[in-house]
């Protein structure tokens, strides 16, 4: 299913990168402003998901492949917990961010910089994983939904 | 202040990133590897924590650094460390049995997904059992539920995906039930903690808000316990899984909802005496009582060895919530230690039956005519198990059920002790199915063939869980010493 009408598809290509880039404006403002890791996660996905929806899933699977968000995904738990156990490593317990800098608040800082970033790649990987799961009814060759609705009728 | 003890954090933690790197490398070997190597030190940390707490009293972590209230407390009293002991035994046998069981089983390019899955599991379950925060473990809840439902959903059956999804939707309902208790406890006390919430509930405890959260409570986690009226996603769930899920989540999951089910019970309401205030003993020893015999009953008429323990297990699980019912240190000393004797018995039948399915490519009695000619080392561990399951004097079934007996005579209820023996017997006709099938009947026709040679990375496990269940049956003394410990614990808040 490709849009073909062209107002949809400018307005979508010129939409795109700022959607993006208010997704990272979310992220790391999320520590002074309202925001996070989670929403900025899946702003960043409603991008991708919005391509996909006007060019087709075949095309945004070309943009942001199935290995780059499967290792986005691992990555971002990997960030959130790595920072928690470099924290135990510097002497404090795990997550206590006030030794990662100079001064506690610094410290502070960065580590709730660091493990919403963790946070927001896991959840834009997961948000966009679902949705090309789903929308390409099995083409991602992990889950054959198509035939297990065999026989429940079309909707 | 207390001091923070980073083992106790580091058996949550290991696990959980253990799980990313798993899917990072995407290779079933090393995948299989990284789970192996995380299993056995789990192992180790858990064993060593055992000692510790046994010796020296409760384990804390703050985590960042937050003191408790405020901050997310992890804590292990006896209870939680002999639970913590059982996750990681369990896991620590089973990791090594899956490699050949997984490859038999599921597609080679998403045995990686497995031992990614089995990791969050087994993470899960360890927060479960470690966090003094009630959020806290809902969120280990949900980390344990989705990934065992992923884990279901990959058996070779397309049957899976349903009993999956079933599961998905009853285990969903039990979370969200918690959480909803969860919430109304919040809105009363204000706390999370579990120890502050239980100092603060009697001042509550009358109001129709901490009922209704008892309610949702004791209901949301029956659930996931699958105690009897609400076990049905169970049967499915353990007959489509794969063998080495089935073994793990039937050793694991349900007994690590009977630890929430205490805290809840004997630690949250610890301060009240809430089985004077609440009608809650009847319920509970109906239900367990149903559960006994109506599932036990059910278990004999099943033709799929899976199902059938399936379905002993939701009898077991009625044992072990009576024992909880009588609501004496005796009785939950019997819940408890049912709870490890019944993991090690379990897993070792469905270890077994794993192996039978490897080897043979057949699950339903009628097509094992023989077995035990055909597979004698690997029958003998299933008779073990078998006799557990029976409560045969000199395995571990059998201390659980005197234990159990005695307390239900202590508690002057003689009836339950009759009705404990009784519905034993029933397991008694079941588990005989299995050996006339195994070694008796039609003993003129040739028994059924082994197709693949079964490779000792799967007996030895088998036989390993069978040698404790029988070790714990005749050397009781170390496992019933904690389970009093931990039994007068919960019983000392009352």
């Amino acid at each position: 299913m490709i849009f073909k009408a062209p107002l949809l598809r400018v307005v979508t290509k010129i939409i795109v990168p700022p959607i993006i880039l208010f997704a990272l404006y979310v992220q790391f403002h999320g520590d002074f402003g309202p925001g996070g890791g989670f929403q900025a996660g899946v702003i960043m996905a409603a991008a991708f998901i919005l391509y996909g929806l006007v060019f087709g899933v075949e095309t945004a699977r070309q943009a942001i492949t199935a290995d780059v968000t499967r290792i986005v995904l691992a990555l971002g738990v990997l960030l959130f917990g790595g920072t928690g156990i470099v924290t135990m490593m510097m002497g404090a317990e795990f997550l206590d961010y006030s030794v990662l800098g100079k001064t506690p608040l610094a410290g502070q800082h960065l580590g709730i910089l660091l493990i919403e970033f963790g946070v927001g790649m896991t959840v834009a990987g997961a948000m966009v994983t679902i949705f090309f799961t789903f929308a390409g009814h099995g083409k991602d060759g992990n889950i054959a939904l198509d035939q297990e609705n065999e026989g429940e009728g079309n909707d | 202040m207390l001091t923070s003890d980073p083992w106790l954090i580091l058996l949550v933690v290991v696990p959980l990133l253990a799980a990313p790197v798993c899917v990072l490398v995407r290779n079933a070997t090393a995948a299989w590897v990284i789970a192996l190597a995380v299993s056995w030190s789990i192992f180790a940390i858990a064993i060593k924590l055992l000692i510790q707490v046994l010796e020296q009293g409760e384990v804390f972590y703050r985590i960042g650094g937050w003191d408790a209230p405020w901050g997310i407390e992890y804590k292990l009293d006896p209870l939680g460390a002999f639970v913590v002991v059982i996750i990681a035994t369990i896991g620590a046998v089973v990791i090594p049995y899956a490699k050949k069981s997984v490859e038999n089983e599921i597609q080679k390019e998403r045995i990686y997904l497995f031992y990614t899955m089995m990791l969050l599991c087994i993470s899960g379950l360890l927060g479960i059992t470690v966090t003094g925060d009630a959020f806290n473990l809902f969120v280990f809840l949900e980390i344990s539920s989705l990934s065992s439902y992923v884990l279901i959903s990959m058996g070779q059956d397309r049957r899976a995906l349903t009993a999956a999804y079933r599961y998905l939707i009853m285990g969903t309902i039990g979370a969200t039930f918690y959480i909803i208790g969860v919430g109304l406890m919040y809105q009363m006390t204000g706390s999370l903690n579990i120890a502050d919430l239980s100092t603060i509930m009697p001042a509550v405890a009358d109001t129709r808000t901490v009922l209704a959260a008892m309610a949702f409570l004791t209901v949301g986690i029956s659930l996931k316990l699958a105690l009897f009226p609400l076990h049905m996603w169970l049967p499915n769930a353990y007959t489509f899984a794969p063998s080495a899920v089935t073994a793990f989540l039937a050793a694991t999951a349900t007994k690590v909802s009977l630890y929430v089910l205490l805290r809840i019970f004997f630690t949250v309401f610890g301060e009240v005496d809430l089985f004077a205030t609440f009608p809650l003993q009847p319920v509970l020893i109906g239900m367990a009582l149903a559960g006994m015999f109506l599932a036990s009953l059910s278990a004999i008429w099943q033709e799929n060895l899976k199902r059938m323990m399936a379905y002993s297990s939701v009898a077991q699980i009625g044992y072990m919530v009576l024992g909880v019912a009588l609501a004496t240190e005796a009785g939950l000393a019997g819940g408890i230690i049912h709870l490890f004797n019944h993991a090690l018995v379990k897993g070792t039948a469905f270890l077994a039956i794993g192996a039978i399915i490897y080897s043979t490519g057949a699950v339903t009695l009628r097509d094992l005519r023989g077995i035990g000619k055909s597979m004698p080392l690997l029958m003998a561990a299933f008779i073990v198990a078998g006799l557990g399951l029976i409560g045969v004097p000199l395995t571990a079934g059998f201390v659980s059920k005197w234990q159990l007996v005695t307390a239900t005579l202590e508690a002057d209820m003689w009836p339950l002790a009759a009705l404990i023996l009784l519905s034993s017997l029933l397991a008694v006709i079941y588990v005989w199915r299995i050996f006339e099938v195994a070694y008796l009947r039609d003993s003129h026709l040739p028994p059924v063939k082994v197709i693949k040679k079964l490779p000792m990375s799967m007996l030895i496990p088998t036989w390993i869980l069978a040698l404790a269940s029988l070790y714990f049956g005749t050397h009781a003394t170390l496992t019933m010493d904690i389970a009093h410990t931990a039994a007068r614990q919960l019983m000392g808040g009352m």
